[in-house]
């Protein structure tokens, strides 16, 4: 196991208000990594920083060894590095089925792959891929008309048609019904273990992301608190203050 | 439904060469109509498939007649030297002078106005929503300025153009109108098919999320205005030959007519079909027809009304209507794997 993304002394302030100082860590390749923290601990800048969403102060951010914190969005999205976003995001007035087909891996479409149309093979596995989040029924709605849970599954589903090498979720499981968090917390492992996704978490249900990760870190007041296995971190009497808000 | 297209495509192509044949006085009302089809249709483009709605498409209309005047003179003469002179009599053209011109000033309108669509489009796309609006009607704006003061293209003065030489001048604007148009339908029925189209879309319904999954936003929608600038500036180049004599604010850089004319179209239609925008542009063209004829003095109250009730009250226009009324006739429904797929398969 190697790392894959490379967070080394980052900071990102808005105004006077620092929500990342001085932040280091890594993901490996290949496994799923936990990110937690109290609201307002810095979680999603964080995200946002090695997404390429602004540009950070200071600290570098290297992906599968290269320097990525001066590029735009779409240019790291198209290196393999893909984010979901906390308040969902699908493009509303598609149905599902073009909503996956259009997330097709743009890093190998050429200009001139624009002016064809998909062909048979795409749409079996934007439909297979459907199937397998539970949407295949579905697919020739609209976007916009499904529930906020079915939503959040048609996101993950056009997430893994990109075929990104690392998938970043920002609480995958807000919002969505318990018994259906099970099925999402089962395929998010599988994308992991079949697909051979690396994936880095923010996730809010302590159950989930101690069930799912094999490292975890944990941000407060945009400080790096602890990190460790799902083991360590539970027993951590700071992240445990931090989470009930001792001080 | 499907299997009827073709013969409906064939019905539709047989009336559009007809049409002025049928109706020998409206000849100009249809080169009019022709005019309306073609900008809303290309305003669609941009506005209702992608999101950005343009105030300014306008500005290649203006363009696009300029452009194909200074061909066609420049071609023959010195542009200078007719304008100085104000068009007078001594500047004649043959016929082949003037088909050259024509053929030259329209592909020419279409390949300068798509160049200016790329240098304009990569800085008025860093603007979203109603800042871009209110960007591209600038750029309209300050072009029809500029224009009116450059002397060598004949100022506020405006330009003249060379006579058709021949009889048939109202059938030549006609079909020259009619096979944009029509050549403008074949390519966006076939654009809509591709994945540009849905990656139009994805820019249309969130733009924030496409740039995240990797979409190259900028090089879409740049072409898809070029696109848009390429087929509009056409249409203003014929209207040159068409109207003779031009100027740059009322006729070229027409913002609060033909500008504000093509959204309207596209809302009475609907926003984002296909279908919308020609259906938009006829029930515009007849209402607008109608008023100017037995409500003269009126006309523009009554377009003002019409304006603001399809804002108010009608912004999905007749498609979008539809839509919400018959969600199956457009694709729309539930299926299970039980079900047959063949209308799937389309």
């Amino acid at each position: 196991m190697n790392a894959i993304i490379e967070v080394s002394g980052v900071s990102k302030s808005y105004g006077g208000v620092k929500a990342n100082s001085d932040i280091s860590m890594q993901v490996q390749k290949g496994g799923i990594t936990g990110l937690i923290g109290p609201n307002g601990s810095g979680k999603t800048t964080l995200f946002n920083s090695i997404v390429g969403y602004h540009p950070i102060d200071k600290g570098s951010i290297k992906f599968e060894g290269s320097e990525i914190s001066k590029l735009q969005v779409p240019a790291i999205a198209r290196l393999g590095l893909l984010r979901t976003f906390q308040q969902t995001r699908i493009y509303g007035a598609m149905n599902c089925v073009e909503n996956m087909l259009i997330s097709m891996p743009h890093r190998k479409m050429t200009f001139w792959d624009a002016f064809s149309r998909n062909d048979a093979e795409q749409i079996e596995r934007a439909e297979g891929l459907l199937d397998f989040v539970g949407l295949y029924e579905k697919r020739y709605l609209r976007g916009g008309s499904l529930s906020f849970g079915q939503q959040k599954l048609l996101e993950f589903a056009m997430a893994l048609m990109n075929e990104p090498t690392v998938l970043l979720l920002d609480e995958p499981t807000a919002g969505i019904n318990p018994t259906l968090i099970n099925g999402l917390i089962d395929r998010l492992k599988r994308a992991n273990s079949e697909f051979g996704i690396t994936l880095f978490v923010i996730e809010h249900n302590m159950r989930v992301i101690m069930n799912m990760a094999d490292h975890i870190y944990c941000l407060a007041h945009g400080e790096m608190l602890a990190s460790g296995g799902p083991e360590d971190i539970q027993n951590d009497q700071t992240v445990i203050d931090a989470y009930l808000g001792a001080h | 439904m499907t299997r009827l297209m073709p013969v409906i495509h064939i019905v539709l192509l047989a009336l559009v060469i007809a049409a002025p044949f049928l109706l020998p006085d409206y000849r100009s009302s249809l080169s009019a109509l022709w005019i309306l089809i073609i900008v809303a249709l290309t305003w669609d483009l941009t506005g209702g498939q992608m999101g950005y709605n343009s105030l300014g498409n306008i500005f290649f209309y203006g363009t696009g007649m300029y452009v194909a005047a200074v061909i066609t003179i420049g071609m023959a003469y010195n542009v200078g030297e007719y304008t100085d002179a104000a068009g007078g009599g001594i500047f004649a053209f043959t016929p082949t002078q003037y088909f050259m011109g024509f053929g030259f000033g329209l592909i020419g309108a279409g390949l300068f106005c798509a160049a200016c669509a790329f240098i304009i489009g990569s800085v008025t796309f860093s603007l979203r929503g109603p800042y871009f609006a209110i960007g591209t009607l600038g750029v309209a704006i300050a072009a029809g300025e500029l224009v009116s003061n450059w002397e060598w293209v004949g100022g506020g003065q405006g330009i003249s153009m060379p006579n058709y030489p021949g009889e048939q001048e109202r059938l030549f604007t006609y079909f020259s109108f009619a096979t944009v148009g029509v050549v403008l339908y074949i390519f966006l029925r076939w654009l809509y098919t591709t994945r540009f189209a849905a990656a139009m879309n994805a820019i249309r319904d969130d733009e924030e999320k496409a740039e995240a999954m990797g979409i190259h936003t900028l090089r879409y929608k740049l072409v898809a205005w070029a696109i848009a600038a390429f087929f509009v500036g056409i249409v203003g180049a014929i209207e040159a030959f068409q109207a003779l004599h031009f100027e740059p604010l009322e006729t070229a850089y027409q913002t609060i007519n033909l500008g504000i004319f093509m959204v309207v179209c596209v809302l009475l239609g609907g926003k984002g079909t296909l279908w919308g925008p020609i259906i938009g542009a006829i029930m515009f063209h007849v209402f607008k027809e109608i008023t100017w004829n037995y409500f003269l003095g009126w006309q523009w109250v009554a377009l003002g009304a019409l304006i603001v009730v399809t804002v108010v009250y009608f912004q999905d226009g007749l498609m979008g209507w539809l839509m919400s009324k018959k969600p199956e006739w457009f694709g729309i429904r539930v299926e299970s794997r039980d079900t047959p797929t063949a209308e799937a398969a389309e």
